[in-house]
């Protein structure tokens, strides 16, 4: 309960007004179109070197729940998600909204949202102190195990195709050991003298999931964004409250299948969204209403995506191991003040940690009271023409990433990564696997040559990464998550034509 | 559309597989070999899959991807040639902030779907670039206290 210590810490003045700018900004961010959770958080990071550790943590944990929340507005209203974890929520919220139940379903989405987060939350608070201590156990191999780990199920599991998605970690970790080597101190793949201090991780976030974004808004021309906002008429609150809690079924599969589903890194909240619909569809006996504007679509699919929140921090605050993009965005937002996690942040910062982790839970609420009322600026905010969005991400992205270093090198960097990722996105490569390779390249590095060192004076280095329970476990799910996408790729394959395939990802781009 | 994609493919897998063949060339040649020990061992596997992705491009099996349509490229063309020119060479040329309000105006005169023949729309590109501009250097001048490189104005 080491937690409540802390609690007061999210309510001084300063932290709390980080927490409503965080959670009020997240919100609107989130209701726009193609503005994603994990690229709102890149482009907040420099917002948050002037601020103390716990503060910046508390402005991007709030933007992280709030904008995961706010997509759900413009799926409502607009019929277009704000983000991939609000997919599912289209489905019944926006048939709701033309029935003209917009209130309702916007207010059943807050809540189920605020349910499943608050769930999500209380798990990462009870697991993450236990899982940290456990970690203290981790040498070496096991650590670099880990980050392959990390690298290999977002590959494999993020993205159509293993090999491309494993080709993209590949990438991602190549450009991880640009730079000058930390033991010798030679000069490695340094083609260009920007990035000879090698790549800070700030800008090549922003780049890779900013710049991609800005160039799919230029690849749209000058067509107007035809979607209609469905106007909202009154509804009470203490009614959609009854409603939420008396749809127990889909409000406890939701939150349940999110906050299973957060916890496996790589997995994200599109996918919690939907399979918590289609579970909620199957277990129900009013499955038919599915799809025709019924409550309990929205309610699942809302509060899977935001239980998924706080576990999938599990694997970040824990191994240091992010397990989504958006846990990596956090993570660079961690080492920029100089915070490893793991048990050095619960032993050392548990301020900062239990600052951080708290404000999440006191921000679900928040962004489940403040979510009703800014509903509809949000909605009237996604209606803003792509052309604006485009030059303001653009122009946030310029001056985030020079404020960095105060470097024009880290602006290159950013435009060179984010401009590739664009191109090899069309062509089935994934920004995730790549994030994580860069992220966690050093890390894997660093202790696959302390491995070395150990093995080299103790026994031999076949040995000492290759056998022991933890070692071998670590290795087999290292191979399963592949062996299992690939068996999933080669299924998926026989029953879908490459032409179905090329028709399925334009629809989706 | 068929076509298209399939010559796209090979092109992109094939610049991947240059990269992967590159990387393990300078891996396996560059010298300490202990700097380099770690690369190589990813470079092995970037050369394999790399080859292999290049490899299913050239017997078109390649199905994950959309590539690029025409019209897609004709419309990213302008604002790709303008973001890179703000970037590479107006940002530290002109100063961050003459070049932001160019290239913000420039880009919404290209994609805002608003007509061009009326002035209306003209204003409020303008007011909208300025308003921008000004939250901009609040944030980043004044707030942040971030020094970007100044020549012409500001």
């Amino acid at each position: 309960m080491e937690f409540l210590l802390y609690f007061g810490d999210v309510f001084t003045p300063f932290n709390f007004m980080l927490l409503l700018i965080g959670t009020i900004g997240g919100l609107i961010l989130g209701a726009t179109p193609g503005l994603s959770p994990t690229m709102a958080v890149a482009l907040l990071i420099p917002f948050t070197f002037k601020l103390e550790p716990a503060q910046g943590l508390i402005l991007l944990g709030a933007a992280y729940t709030s904008t995961v929340a706010g997509g759900a507005v413009s799926a409502i209203l607009l019929k277009i998600p704000g983000a991939p974890a609000n997919i599912a929520t289209t489905l019944d919220g926006h048939t709701m909204a033309q029935k003209g139940e917009g209130a309702r379903a916007l207010q059943l989405s807050f809540l189920a949202s605020a349910v499943g987060g608050v769930f999500g939350v209380l798990l990462l608070i009870f697991l993450t102190p236990v899982l940290a201590q456990w970690a203290l156990a981790f040498g070496p191999s096991h650590l670099f195990w880990l980050a392959i780990l990390g690298v290999t199920v977002i590959g494999s599991l993020d993205g159509s195709s293993v090999v491309k998605g494993l080709l993209s970690g590949c990438i991602g970790l190549w450009l991880a050991t640009i730079g000058f080597d930390d033991i010798m101190g030679a000069q490695r793949f340094i083609f260009h003298p920007s990035v000879s201090g090698g790549i800070n991780v700030i800008p090549a976030l922003i780049g890779l999931f900013a710049i991609p974004q800005v160039i799919t808004m230029f690849a749209k021309g000058r067509a107007r964004l035809d979607a209609e906002v469905l106007s909202v008429e009154r509804h009470p609150i203490s009614k959609a409250f009854g409603e939420v809690f008396s749809r127990t079924r889909a409000l406890s599969i939701g939150t349940i299948t999110g906050s299973v589903i957060g916890l496996i890194p790589g997995v994200g909240g599109q996918i919690a969204g939907l399979v918590a619909y289609d579970q909620s569809k199957k277990m129900s006996p009013e499955r038919a209403k599915f799809g025709t504007g019924h409550p309990e679509g929205v309610i699942a699919a809302e509060s899977a995506n935001n239980a998924m929140v706080g576990p999938s921090l599990v694997p970040l605050l824990t191994l240091s191991i992010p397990g989504s993009p958006t846990a990596a965005v956090l993570l660079g937002g961690l080492l920029i003040h100089g915070i490893f996690p793991g048990s050095d942040l619960f032993d050392n910062h548990p301020q900062v940690a239990w600052t951080f982790i708290n404000s999440m839970l006191v921000g679900q609420i928040l962004m489940c009271i403040f979510g009703l009322y800014v509903a509809g600026l949000a909605a009237r905010v996604a209606q803003v023409p792509n052309a604006v969005m485009a030059a303001v991400v653009l122009s946030l992205a310029v001056f985030g990433s020079y404020s960095v270093q105060n470097s024009m090198g880290d602006v290159y960097i950013m435009a060179a990564l984010g401009t590739g990722m664009y191109f090899l996105e069309r062509f089935g490569f994934s920004a995730a696997p790549l994030v994580l390779g860069l992220i966690l390249g050093p890390i894997a590095e660093a202790n696959f040559i302390q491995g070395s060192m150990i093995a080299n004076a103790t026994s031999s280095v076949g040995q000492y990464f290759f056998t022991g329970l933890l070692n071998l476990t670590l290795i087999a799910i290292v191979v399963a998550s592949i062996v299992y996408s690939v068996w999933m790729e080669l299924r998926h394959r026989r029953y879908v034509t490459k032409e179905d395939a090329v028709a399925k990802e334009e629809a989706l781009s | 559309m068929t076509d298209l994609p399939r010559s796209q493919h090979i092109i992109a897998s094939g610049l991947v597989a240059v990269v992967g063949v590159w990387v393990a060339y300078v891996s396996y040649t560059q010298e300490p070999a202990a700097a380099f020990l770690f690369p190589r061992i990813i470079s092995t596997v970037f050369v394999v899959l790399a080859l292999w992705t290049f490899g299913k491009a050239l017997m078109g099996k390649s199905k994950v991807g959309a590539g690029l349509s025409r019209g897609a490229m004709i419309n990213i063309l302008p604002g790709l040639v303008v973001a890179l020119i703000y970037i590479f060479w107006a940002a530290k040329a002109l100063g961050f902030y003459t070049a932001t309000t160019a290239t913000f105006f420039i880009l919404l005169s290209l994609y805002d779907p608003a007509p061009h023949s009326e002035m209306r729309s003209w204003i409020k590109r303008a007011l909208i670039t300025a308003g921008f501009l000004a939250v901009m250097y609040g944030l980043f001048a004044q707030l942040l206290n971030v020094f970007t490189p100044r020549e012409i104005f500001f």
